[in-house]
């Protein structure tokens, strides 16, 4: 079986890279697929956070790098899924503490044991962003309906399409796949917050989900859940929907438009 | 008089204006960003070829490369000052020695 390496990528900061990563293993390890996520980020560690595994970090990818410890000792079992796995960074100040030559050997390590390795880039186009992308097959590129995200989106789509190891071997393209986060179709409808189809048009890469904006969200890195093991959430259940149309199902869009209220929640109700 | 403005000139919503000015910013950078690496080079190298036959100033090559959809095209456009034609008999041997 040969490993999928997927980048969860964005340019931009702050718009859903951390969440998306851990939805997505979480998910992929929901249906039967053993997946590692890792976190890229160097000293800013987050992801064993969002995992809620961040007491039982003992060593971490530049450990393992470096030789310190073996690939077995990094990595962290998930307690909720047995396929799911959690590769923790480092918190060193050195930026360029990941030597690509270094994540190549991790990453071939990586790809005897499992089927889908995912990459949780740190925001930026520095080294940490473009040696989380290098290796990658496909990439989520995750956007926020909002002028600064889409055009960083488009950014990064540009660097996949020529920094990518892909890109200098001159292999297939890595396959790029839009993420639609923090959506609200109210605001949509009311003229306020760019459209799917408006995101879609000016990137002009296929969807793969729109996660609608939700309080679910906040709720889950709280608590160091990642947010699909929570499956009265909508935004779980948007993620769900977009791992399944990873895995080639085809799946109707849901969450995009405005949820209907009823009169009385119109009338009093706030949410 | 707010209603009768809304009434009358339909103002565009704010997600259009941030969907037209993406459109436009991101053209103007996808042209330049996404450019390839080789053409300064390639200018460079132009510029010395092209000006063993004729004068050129260095700032009077223009090298892009554009297009849309599925084509890309390579635009070269070298502006030659008028009555700067070298001679052609100096140009031919400098040619045969650089290969």
């Amino acid at each position: 079986m040969l490993a999928k390496v997927i980048v969860v990528t964005s340019g931009k900061g702050g718009v859903g890279k951390t969440t998306t990563s851990a939805a997505l293993a979480a998910g992929l390890a929901l249906r039967g697929h053993k997946t590692v996520v890792i976190d890229f980020d160097v000293g800013l560690r987050n992801l064993d956070l969002v995992m809620g595994c961040e007491r039982r970090v003992v060593f971490d990818f530049i450990n393992v790098i470096n030789g310190d410890a073996n690939l077995n000792q990094a990595l962290i079992k998930d307690k909720r899924h047995d396929n799911l796995f959690i590769f923790p960074t480092s918190q060193t100040r050195d930026k360029n503490a990941l030597k690509r030559e270094g994540v190549e050997r991790v990453m071939e390590e990586l790809k005897q044991q499992f089927e889908y390795i995912i990459c949780d880039s740190p925001a930026g186009i520095e080294h940490g962003a473009i040696t989380a992308l290098y290796f990658a097959d496909s990439a989520i590129i995750v956007t926020n309906p909002e002028v600064s995200s889409v055009r960083d989106s488009d950014r990064i789509i540009g660097i996949l399409a020529s920094k990518s190891r892909r890109a200098e071997r001159n292999e297939s393209a890595v396959e790029v796949h839009l993420l639609l986060t923090r959506y609200d179709p109210g605001r949509v409808a009311k003229g306020e917050m760019l459209a799917v189809d408006d995101v879609k048009e000016i990137l002009s890469i296929p969807l793969l989900g729109v996660i609608p904006e939700s309080e679910s969200v906040l709720r889950a890195s709280n608590t160091g859940t990642p947010v699909v093991f929570d499956e009265d959430s909508p935004a779980g259940r948007a993620y769900v929907d977009a791992v399944a149309r990873f895995l080639g199902e085809q799946r109707e869009m849901r969450f995009v438009k405005p949820e209907r209220r009823s009169f009385f929640r119109a009338l009093f109700g706030r949410a | 008089m707010g209603f009768f403005r809304s009434l009358f000139q339909p103002r565009r919503s704010s997600a259009q204006v941030a969907k037209e000015r993406l459109k436009i910013v991101l053209a103007h950078e996808r042209a330049s960003s996404r450019a390839p690496d080789f053409l300064p080079n390639l200018q460079k190298e132009l510029l010395a070829v092209v000006g063993r036959y004729v004068e050129i100033s260095d700032d009077g090559i223009r090298v892009t490369l554009g297009g849309s959809g599925d084509t890309s095209m390579l635009e070269i456009n070298i502006e030659i000052e008028s009555g700067k034609l070298k001679k052609s008999n100096g140009a031919g041997p400098a040619l045969s020695a650089a290969v």
